[in-house]
Order: C-alpha cells, then structure tokens, then sequence
C-alpha cells in the first residue's frame, strides 16, 4: 500500500491513527462549537483566546519545573493555557462592559499583550536549564512530530468530551446565537450560555494546542462554520455541517501529513479547510459566486426581453444590441429587426399584459397586490383567471401588433 | 550607561519608539472606525508575503522582502474586501478566513522550502530580534556627531524612521479629511471627501508601518502596538488632537520601558539573562492599557451605550 493508502485506512502506525482520529473529533468539535460564535458575529475572540493560551503554557512549565516535576506533561501545560485563556477572556468582557472601547479593540489588545508576555516567558523558559528542550515553541504552530502516546489520548478524548458537550447544549446555545433577545426573553441567562459557548470555544482551543498550534487553531472555528453558511439557512444544520465539515478538514488534513514529509498538520488541515470554503464560496447553489452570475444573468435576460418586446409592440426599433441578440435567438426577431409571427404574438401579449396591469392597479389601489408588480412578474402569477377576465372585459378586445 | 548603552541598546530602544509611533498614529483611526483587527489580519499576513518574496528572489534581504509583505498585505486586505461582498459574510469572519488561510499557506511553503542557510522562520517573524540590532561601531556619545560611525547604525533604524515620517507626513496632510471621515462618513462624503478611498488608504498606510515594524520587532507584537497606545489614548480625552499626542507617548513609554526591563530587568532579579524585548514592550503597553481602564479620565462609555452596557 501506499503511504497515503495506508494513512487514508489508519494503518500507518498507532500513533498516527490516533492522531487522525483526534484531528477529525477536534476538527468536528470545532466547527460546531465555532458556528455559534459566527452566527453570534464574534469570530474574532476566538483568535483573542488563542492567543491568550500562551503565557498560561510558560507559566504552568515554570511552575511544573520549580516543583520539581517534567515541565513537558501536556495536561498540565493545557490547564495553565486554559487558565489564562480564562483570565483573557474575562479581561475581554470588562473591557468591553466597563470602558468605551469597542469589542474589537479588546479583541487585539488581549491578543497582542498576551502573546507578548507568553513570549516573554518562554525566552525565560529558554534560559533555564531544564528549558533548553522544551519544545514550547511547537505550541504556536503545532507539531505532531514526536508526540506521545499520552498526548494523543489526550487530543482524542478532548476531542470526543467537547463534541458530547455540543450535542447537549446545542439547544440554548443555538437559540442564543441565533437570537439571543428572544432567549433571554424565554427566560435563558445570556450571559452564562455566552460564557458556556466561550467556554467551549477555549476547550476546543486548548486542545488543539498541540495539534494546530494557538495561531491557526482560529482557523478551525471559523472557516466551518463559515463555510456551512453557504448550503443551508437553518442555524441546526449550520452547527452539523460546520462540524462535519471540520471533521473532514481534520482526517483529510491529518492523513495527508502523515504521509507526506515536511508537512506540519496544522496549516494543511487549515489549507484542506480553506480549500472547502472556497469551493462553497464559487458552487453554493444558493448564495455562491456562481449561482449569483447565473441569477443575474437570467434576471438581465428577462427585462431584455420584456422591453425588447414593448418596443416591438409599439412599433419602435430596437437599437440594443444585447436585446436584439436575445430576441433573434428566442426566433421573436429576424436578423433585419422585423418581428417573426411568434415575436408579434409574444409582444401582443407583453402589451396586453402591461394594460392589464394598468386596470389591475386601478382595481387594487389598497391591497397591496398591485404593488408587487416590477415588470417581470407574470400576470397570471398574481391574480386569478376570474380577475384577469374582469380586467379583459374593461380593456376590450385585443389588438394586432405589427399592423397585420 | 556610556559607551555599553550607545553600542547595544541606543538604536533597539529608538526603532522601538519609531515602530511603536509608525503603528500607534494609523491605530488611533482604526480604532474609532472599529477597524482594529485589520492589524491583526496584516500583521499574520506578513509572514507569507516574506516567504514569497524569499521564494522568488532566493535571498533574505530586507527591500523584497518589504515588497512582498506589502503585497501580501494588500492582497489580504482585498480578499477580505472580496469574501465579504461575494459570500455575504459578516467582516470578522471573513478576515479570520483569508488571514488564517494566507498565514498557513506562508507556514507550509516556508517547510516544504530549505531554508535552512538562511535566518527565516516562523519564530523570528512572530517575535522579531531587537536586540540583535545593535550599533557595533559606536565608542560612545560622541559618536552621534561622527558621521562615519553614524554610517554604521543598523539599517532597520534608517527605515523605520523613514516609515515613520511618512507615516506623519500623510497623517498631517489628510488631518482634517481624516478627522471628519472617521467620525461622519455620509457627512464626508457629502462635502466631496472621498471616504472611501481615504479608509483604503488607511489600511495601506497600516500596513506599511506594520511591515516596517515588523522587520524590527515581529508580526504579532505589532498588533499590540497597532492598538494597545490609540486605546489607552482614547481613555484619557475626548478630544482627537489630544488623543493622538497620547498615543505618542504611551507608544514611546512602552517601547523605552519594555525595552530597558527586558534589558535590564532580570538583572535586578538576580537573573543572568535577558527576555524578550518585544514580548515586554507588548506586555508594559498592556498595562499602560490596563491603568488606563482603571483610571483613564474618559473611561466610561457615555451617551446611548451608557445605560445599556454600565
């Protein structure tokens, strides 16, 4: 089998099945816990607590050391993350509650003042002597090079606890995001659920730490559930295709950097999600790049069109090169500009239409129905076959178009 | 503090205070346009514009590599532009994307390189080498005045001062379209102003401090820079004039204290070696941060926001 064969199958080694395993749970906890934070329009914070974890891992190394411990343990270095991931995001709220200053403003703060003190520290790290091999440095960009077996677990059973912690509270944390005024109107605390999906967004950075690194762990909350936004309008399914699609990102993005050499997990799960996003971004049937042209392009056709056949029904020329093209394709003009019997016809019934709606309006003043008309809407869409018969009785006969 | 201080900490301390001025004077308006983060976004998007420029021209040196992070910056801040027109996506979101994808995209061609001959990697540019720029050839105070040691100061310091001023310059010259566009875009544009093209130049202006400062003192130190100074700033005044020169001297406070408690801190901790000094100007403009909140003047939010968020 191949390298890529036998990574694809879990096959290439414990470790690296664990870690498949572990990128793809994380990889879903991520862009489900994430798509809350997008849809409550506060992707940013999640860059802010991961920037924050930093310091958390000097300070607990320092403190694993000083008591005489490895400083390396993983889940010792995880809970000083998540603490001052904590610290960070608390800092964050009060900044934003108690002062002037904008949400993005404490965003960058946190961000930039946190990182600097993590580094800081870790220069210390560097200067003691049990930190000469600490490998902190793998924690902005991640490494799964010479991972522990330990660690994987961790990764994995990390990844499976925040995925449960999803699922039971997708239902609060769904109807916050999606309209935190009418939850809090049910009776919901905002606050705390907010505080709870934060705190799942920590849990999710911190695990990741090792894997993606602090830096591109953002990456996995936001592009999902981003993405997932592009195939439905329901905020349920937002959170599942979110989680799915991280999952992929993560399994795809592991195996390839278990079988390739030289390429660090984390930018190549990032660069596999970035890659969906794009692809959603160009061929989502409803809000993507092309289906958008293609609407365009037929809602230009159409009023082409329409006024094409006006001005055939008033005997006027048409001039437009594009309505012209148009016309002769549809066979309603020769090439010459004359009308075909079908075009006459086609126009006979656009100018019949338009009085029609002339009379309608006059008929339906207050109901509304009239107002809906742009120009496009089919006549026969709007009023019933009765109604258009009543405004034919006040039109009186039809007439030849084209003098035939 | 003669001749020691003039060779190994004069001219790191003055690029500190011309990176941290060059990031403060754009930050002061990114922020009152809740537009902080384009720093952040520009400041991880350096790092790929670098490895690119490295890629193509195969040497580190310091002109293409500006280029490239200028292009990289400006390509992200286009593709943001573009995610969020073309997807509908909320300005946040889209950044995260593009700056994260751009930043993995730097990181995993920066592997699959060997660029083990060279001084480039992801550390250095996170964190930067201040203290590396040291002026070797200096003998003291005098030498400020000898115009061939002066040759001899690092060229980091001869570039940021040149950003900076450029920085000023334009700042000067588009004051008053500045001041009304931030705080009325309909209005300004009513008057003529082009607002929208004055934002962009903004940004572009943003980024070119960052990546002169990033050559200096690395990409993520920047941010804090970008907006740790115009925030303490905004707490002390309500007036614009007055909250720029703020930002000014929150800026060089903290890059002249980070710098000498990094220096010379552990020291007097009885520690033999120094930390980081970007890390500690981040953290001193942080606390300069946090005083400001506790104590700022113009703290509190007043107006509409009072009653709802105190």
């Amino acid at each position: 089998m191949t390298p890529l064969a036998e990574a694809l199958l879990l096959q290439a080694g414990y470790n690296a099945a664990l870690v498949t395993i572990g990128a793809a749970l994380l990889g879903f906890a991520a862009g489900a816990s994430g798509t809350f934070l997008f849809l409550r329009k506060r992707a940013l914070v999640s860059d802010a607590v991961a920037h924050a974890t930093l310091p958390g891992v000097g300070l607990a190394f320092i403190l694993m050391v000083s008591l005489g411990g490895d400083g390396r343990n993983l889940i010792g270095l995880l809970a000083g993350s998540a603490a001052t991931a904590w610290i960070g995001l608390w800092l964050m709220d009060w900044i934003t509650r108690r002062t002037r200053l904008a949400e993005d403003t404490a965003i960058g703060a946190i961000l930039g003042v946190f990182f600097g003190a993590g580094v800081v520290l870790l220069t210390v790290i560097q200067t003691m002597s049990a930190g000469r091999q600490a490998g902190l440095e793998s924690f902005l960009l991640g490494s799964t090079a010479g991972m522990l077996f330990q660690d994987a677990v961790v990764i994995a059973t990390g990844g499976t606890l925040a995925v449960a912690a999803t699922w039971l509270m997708r239902r609060p944390m769904t109807l916050v995001a999606f309209d935190s005024e009418y939850a809090a109107a049910l009776g919901y605390d905002v606050r705390r659920i907010d505080l709870l999906i934060m705190g799942l967004v920590m849990a999710v950075t911190v695990i990741g730490l090792k894997l993606v690194g602090l830096i591109l762990i953002v990456a996995l909350l936001i592009i999902p559930a981003v993405t997932a936004r592009f195939w439905t309008e329901r905020s349920a399914n937002v959170i599942w295709i979110a989680g799915s699609l991280g999952a992929l990102a993560g399994y795809v993005g592991a195996v390839l950097s278990a079988s390739v050499p030289d390429l660090p997990t984390g930018p190549i799960i990032v660069l596999v999600s970035a890659g969906l996003f794009v692809v959603s971004l160009l061929f989502s049937p409803s809000r993507g790049v092309i289906a958008a042209l293609l609407q365009h392009r037929s809602f230009q056709a159409r009023v082409h069109r329409r006024q094409g056949l006006l001005a055939l029904a008033a005997q006027h020329p048409i001039r437009e090169t594009y309505t012209l093209r148009l016309l002769t394709s549809q066979g309603l003009v020769r090439a010459d500009g004359v009308p075909t019997e079908a075009g006459r016809a086609a126009a006979a019934k656009v100018a019949r239409d338009e009085r029609r709606w002339e009379i309608a309006r006059e008929i339906h003043q207050a109901a509304g129905l009239a107002g809906r008309y742009e120009g496009l809407t089919p006549i026969e869409d709007v009023f019933t076959a009765d109604e258009i018969a009543e405004f034919d009785r006040r039109l009186g006969p039809p007439v030849a178009v084209g003098g035939v | 503090m003669g001749t020691e201080f003039v060779q190994f900490s004069l001219s790191p301390i003055l690029i500190g205070i011309f990176a941290a001025i060059a990031c403060a004077l754009p930050g002061n308006f990114l922020i009152l346009r809740r537009q902080a983060l384009i720093g952040d976004a520009i400041s991880h998007v350096v790092l790929p514009g670098i490895v690119f420029a490295f890629l193509i021209t195969g040497v580190v040196a310091a002109i293409p590599m500006l280029l490239g992070a200028a292009g990289a910056a400006l390509l992200a801040v286009i593709l943001i532009e573009a995610v969020k027109r073309l997807g509908n996506i909320e300005p946040g979101a889209a950044m995260g994307v593009v700056f994260t994808t751009m930043f993995a995209a730097g990181v995993l061609i920066l592997e699959q390189t060997d660029t083990s001959a060279v001084h480039l990697d992801v550390e250095h540019a996170l964190m930067g080498n201040l203290e590396s720029l040291i002026w070797f050839r200096a003998e003291g105070w005098h030498s400020l005045l000898d115009p061939e040691a002066l040759a001899t100061l690092p060229d980091e310091l001869f570039r940021i001062v040149t950003v900076c001023a450029l920085v000023i310059a334009l700042m000067l010259i588009f004051w008053r379209w500045l001041k009304i566009a931030t705080f009325d875009e309909n209005f300004a544009e009513a008057l003529g102003i082009p607002a929208g093209a004055l934002g962009f130049g903004l940004v572009v202006t943003a980024a070119i401090a960052a990546v002169a400062a990033f050559d200096a003192v690395g990409s993520i130190i920047v941010i804090a820079m970008f907006i740790c100074p115009p925030a303490a700033a905004r707490l002390m005044t309500n007036n614009l004039t007055h909250q720029v020169w703020w930002s000014v001297a929150f800026a060089t406070l903290s890059a002249s204290l980070g710098y000498v408690l990094a220096g010379y801190g552990p020291l007097w901790f009885g520690a033999h070696h120094a930390v980081s000094a970007a890390g500690m100007i981040a953290t001193v403009s942080g606390v300069i941060l946090g005083l400001a909140c506790l104590l700022g003047p113009c703290r509190q939010r007043v107006g509409v926001g009072r009653g709802l968020d105190a």
